[in-house]
């Protein structure tokens, strides 16, 4: 089948991306002074004993290429280093903050695919109307504003007031899906709303645009002379062919959540990955940051994947190639 | 190969003064490509197969055609803009085909062209006198007010207001845009200027003007043109020699009035019928010859004469044999001797049509008082 | 007729259709005069640019606000900027404009300074990328094949890739610093505008007039610069007009998460990171950088959209139609208020 193909070889161009990102990583890291990288490794409260040990364990006197051979053979069993700072390896730290990540991404993509496409949609529909035109500058406003700066706008005019009068079940930190639904959305909904904010205004900006554009093609006007009801219209003529753009657009803008996730994680304390290796960043945790540099690639490829697999479904003629 | 020389004109040698541009055996194939990362060729457009002119310095030679005959195509491989596949074009007894880019550059101070659509062959966003300007700024031959001086001269020549110099195209009119390209094509005094449809964008009255300018200034400068066009009073009007191309072929060459009053190539006649006549009784006199079917494409030509599929006058060995470009008294008299010369003519058309001699590549060419019509008729649709 | 009964747009047509060498009377003006002239007319925009015009005085004067208010950029003053609590206290008190911050600093001269990080950061940033852009992009698009096919995934790869990584990356690897986020807004921001370029170049490249220049003569860096790129520079300028406040609020998010601008040095990302932790005692130390930020990149999204509008001939027909229609719904009032009746011709005064 042709669809098995194309899978296929998006796997493996994926395996190669993230073979790829992990060897421009490990040369960025490891390719230095080795003194330098072992104070890394071990930590700011090393001493000298320990740094030594560091170096023996790793060998990282080794040449750099034995190094590289060892760093990808870990890599594909699983093992990702090892933190000095927390004493743990790095994977099992990171599949620990995993979750509130995943939950992160999973509603905030929802809530933003739903927001942008809806509102983009009914924007070209009444194009000019009032819907339209408040539409329009809450749009603006959006993509004027850092993510991190709606997050705290959030916080201070939402979940301050709430919580001093006594109603915490909007809270901040991260609550899974095991402590509940209720605290789950309670804990989680600001944070999808900050996270989805942006994109959604930049996806209702597209939609509409791309809706709008083909509303004025001459086929539509056709389909509505044939006396189609303008909701046949829209939903099986128009948006298929104004959507499929947007669509080859989201493989790209998925990298750029990453960006997003990292700071909503950080202003309303989720723990996730994200706050993880910012903090990483502070502490000098090198293992951490690597293994966080695969993980957000492997992400990044995996959501591409399944981006393109939505295209090849909406679009018959990607399939072929 | 005796045939060969044949077209040339009598008592001349092939490298005669008098011969601007020899263009020899010129073939050019685009490849057509397949596939998605890894593309590989799957056929190839046959744009020119095996053509050979001769351009006389100071005369025009017409080249008319359909879309898609290939003339455009050979213009630019006459112009050196697009590498040919095979063949030479003599340019003042120079191969270009087989010069650098660097190399060919003073070369094109000698051969310029005049494009079609005057809307699109001048920059938008520069000024005239800048477009005008832009030859001798890329050869260095004049620099500051004496260059300013020469276009401005150049403007007056052509028609347009030397004080225009600072304005944009767009605020001039279909026909003096041409003007624009004309002075940009003579700003170096070149030898030879190649017109890629010049007129055809404009309004009859216009093209009128356009016209006379370019007869004009070759008067003046001692200019070759090559002429290609599709309509065919415009091409009679201005050329001392005409070709008929078809699909990537010469069908027919000769001197002008020769090829309007004789036409031997059955192409050629269903071209001239088709023809809007000024008179309207004799327009209702004429007979018109209507092709059947479409221009057969370029990628896979019919074998044998390419016209055959459309020939009111096709017989079998138009389907097996392709006819060689040769003057009447040449002619073979026979089928077998019609392959054996095809065969010795390696089947193509190496005669060099300097139009002394009306060549034609046909099997069955029409005799005057042939109707065409007639035999379309009697024969029934040609498959 | 004179010049001032009609529309731009019409007269234009007119001009080509008649073909007329009127003579010097009428100036033939450029598509920047018209877009200028255009831009003039849209409120928001002149706003817009008044504003980003405004910022850039204030930042480049904000030594002198240091100054005048006495207050440095990175001192304290725990006597008059803090409460008797230790807090911080409030706009327009004991002399702080602003407030001050958790450690009774100058807030308003500490976001003029900020200002002065995020508009250089900013437009040093972009412009740099932009050239960046347009020279990969008119080089893939012109040359084709091989270059093409490199350039084009190598600006694909960069679009695609999520800029936190590398952020993080380069922070660990050599230190936070101003440098290293102008590399990293630059290195970021060239790809949208070489994938526009190329883009454009690719169709302009088969225009007539560029395979003129081929035939004159010209080499092909004669053709990519003086050719093309006049042809370009009116998308490129929007979208670069654009790309700034992206950049603005690039730096901002990377000074917040401390990998950019380090305290004391100040910026606004860093200062709204501070701020996240007291604004339940100082809500000005939140709300006026946030204000100064939303403010300034909101300006130069909307000059970019003006820009863009300007520049769009379509948007002038619009804008002239609906005046149009204004003119003849006012004179057909006045019409049947001064007792004319319904079948008389109203004369259409059109204003150019």
């Amino acid at each position: 089948m042709a669809i098995f193909g194309y899978v296929l070889r998006r796997v493996l161009t994926g395996i190669v991306v993230i073979w790829l990102v992990s060897s421009a990583a490990f040369f960025l890291f490891f390719a230095r002074p080795v003194n330098t990288v072992a104070r890394e490794l071990a930590g700011h409260a090393a001493t000298p004993q320990v740094i030594n040990e560091v170096i023996n364990n790793l060998g990282l006197n080794q040449p750099i290429m034995t190094q590289y051979w060892h760093f990808l053979n870990n890599l594909v069993h699983g093992n990702l280093g090892y933190s000095y700072f927390t004493q743990e390896p790095v994977d099992s730290m990171l599949r620990q903050d995993l979750p509130p990540t995943i939950s992160l991404v999973i509603g905030g993509t929802i809530l933003w695919l739903i927001a942008g496409f809806t509102v983009g949609i009914i924007s070209a529909t009444r194009a000019r109307s009032l819907f339209d035109r408040s539409a329009n500058v809450l749009v603006l406003i959006g993509l004027s504003m850092p993510v991190f700066v709606i997050g705290e706008l959030l916080i201070w005019l939402v979940f301050q007031p709430l919580y001093s009068h006594g109603l915490h079940w909007i809270d901040t930190g991260y609550a899974g899906p095991t402590s509940g639904v209720g605290p789950f959305f309670g804990h989680m909904l600001l944070p999808w709303i900050t996270l989805a904010a942006v994109q959604a205004a930049i996806y209702t900006r597209l939609s509409r645009g791309q809706l709008l554009d083909t509303l004025g093609e001459d086929y539509i006007r056709t389909a509505r002379a044939k006396g189609l009801p303008e909701r046949r219209v829209i939903f099986r003529h128009a948006l298929r062919a104004a959507l499929t753009p947007v669509v080859s657009q989201l493989g790209v803008d998925v990298g750029q959540l990453l960006g997003g996730v990292v700071v909503v994680e950080v202003v309303f304390g989720l723990g996730g990955v994200g706050q993880v290796s910012v903090q990483a960043v502070y502490q000098d945790n090198l293992p951490v940051i690597i293994g966080f540099v695969i993980i957000a690639a492997a992400f990044v490829v995996i959501a591409n994947i399944l981006v393109d697999l939505l295209y090849a479904a909406l679009d018959p003629r990607v399939r072929i190639t | 190969m005796a045939q060969t020389e044949l077209n040339v004109p009598r008592g001349s040698a092939p490298d005669d003064d008098s011969i601007l541009v020899r263009v020899e055996n010129v073939v050019k194939h685009f490849p057509v490509k397949a596939g998605g990362f890894i593309s590989h060729t799957v056929g190839h457009v046959h744009a020119v197969d095996d053509v050979s002119l001769v351009i006389e310095r100071g005369k025009t030679l017409g080249l008319v055609g359909e879309t898609g005959s290939g003339k455009s195509t050979l213009a630019r491989c006459v112009a050196g803009l697009i590498p040919v596949t095979s063949g030479r074009v003599l340019f003042n007894g120079t191969d270009i085909t087989k010069l650098s880019r660097g190399q060919m550059r003073p070369l094109r101070r000698e051969v310029q062209m005049i494009f079609q659509d005057p809307y699109s062959s001048l920059n938008p966003r520069r000024r005239v006198g800048s477009i005008i300007s832009e030859p001798f700024a890329i050869h260095k031959t004049a620099t500051g007010a004496e260059r300013k001086r020469q276009v401005q001269e150049l403007m007056e020549r052509v028609g347009l207001n030397p004080e225009h110099y600072n304005r944009f195209p767009a605020e001039f009119s279909g026909g003096q845009r041409q003007r624009i390209g004309v002075a940009r094509a003579l700003a170096l005094r070149p030898k030879l200027i190649i017109c890629d449809e010049p007129v055809s964008a404009l309004d009859v009255s216009i093209q009128a003007q356009v016209l006379n300018l370019l007869s004009d200034l070759q008067q003046e400068y001692g200019l070759s043109y090559l002429f290609i066009a599709h309509d065919l009073e415009v091409v009679r009007h201005v050329s001392d020699k005409v070709a008929v191309m078809y699909l990537g072929r010469i069908g027919e060459a000769a001197p002008a009035e020769d090829l309007y009053d004789k036409p031997r190539h059955p192409y050629t006649v269903a071209l001239l019928s088709a023809a809007p006549a000024a008179d309207p009784d004799t327009a209702a006199a004429r007979q018109r010859v209507i092709l059947v079917g479409d221009v057969p494409s370029p990628i896979d030509p019919p074998a044998g004469c390419r016209f055959h599929p459309r020939c009111p006058k096709a017989q079998e060995v138009c389907s097996k044999v392709e006819p060689a470009l040769v003057p009447d008294n040449a002619r073979p008299q026979s089928q077998d001797d019609a392959g054996q010369r095809a065969a010795e003519t390696s089947q193509s058309a190496t005669a060099v049509p300097g139009g002394w001699a009306h060549v034609t590549a046909c099997h069955f060419p029409v005799v005057p008082g042939e109707s065409l019509a007639a035999a379309g008729a009697a024969k029934g649709d040609v498959a | 007729m004179t010049i001032s009964n009609l529309t731009e747009a019409g007269f234009e047509a007119q001009q080509a259709a008649e073909g007329q060498e009127t003579a010097g009377r009428v100036e033939g003006r450029t598509q920047w005069q018209l877009t200028w002239r255009r831009l003039r007319g849209d409120k928001v925009s002149v706003i817009a640019l008044a504003v980003i015009v405004i910022m850039v005085i204030l930042a480049i004067a904000a030594p002198a606000f240091a100054a005048i208010t006495g207050h440095g950029v990175n001192t304290s003053y725990p006597n008059t900027g803090e409460n008797a609590y230790g807090n911080p206290v409030g706009p327009g008190v004991n002399g702080f404009f602003l407030g001050t911050d958790s450690t009774g600093r100058d807030v308003f001269v500490r976001i003029l300074y900020g200002a002065r990080i995020s508009l250089f950061v900013g437009v040093v940033s972009t412009a740099i990328a932009t050239v960046l852009g347009v020279v990969i992009g008119l080089m893939a698009g012109y040359f084709g094949g091989f270059i093409d096919t490199v350039l084009a995934r190598l600006t694909d790869a960069v679009l695609a890739f999520p800029y936190v990584i590398l952020a993080i990356a380069l922070a660990v690897v050599f230190g936070p610093s101003l440098t290293v986020i102008m590399v990293m807004v630059t290195f970021f921001s060239w790809a949208g505008i070489a994938r526009i370029v190329r883009g454009q170049t690719l169709s302009i490249k088969e225009k007539e007039y560029i395979e003129a220049a081929r035939s004159l003569g010209a080499g092909p860096f004669r053709i990519m610069f003086l050719d093309i790129l006049p042809n370009l520079l009116a998308p490129v300028l929007v979208i670069a007009t654009l790309l700034i406040p992206n950049a603005i609020v690039f730096e901002a998010t990377l000074s917040f998460l401390g990998l950019g601008i380090q305290p004391p040095t100040p910026s606004w990302g860093n200062m709204l990171a501070d701020a996240s932790n007291s604004y339940q005692v100082a809500w000005w130390y939140l709300a006026f950088p946030a204000l100064f930020l939303l403010i300034t990149t909101l300006a130069f999204n909307l000059l970019g959209d003006g820009i863009r509008d300007a520049m769009d001939p379509r948007t002038e027909r619009l804008l002239a139609a609906r005046r149009m229609r204004k003119q003849r719904a006012k004179a057909r009032k006045n019409a049947t208020q001064s007792g004319v009746g319904p079948g008389q011709a109203i004369p259409d005064t059109v204003n150019g």
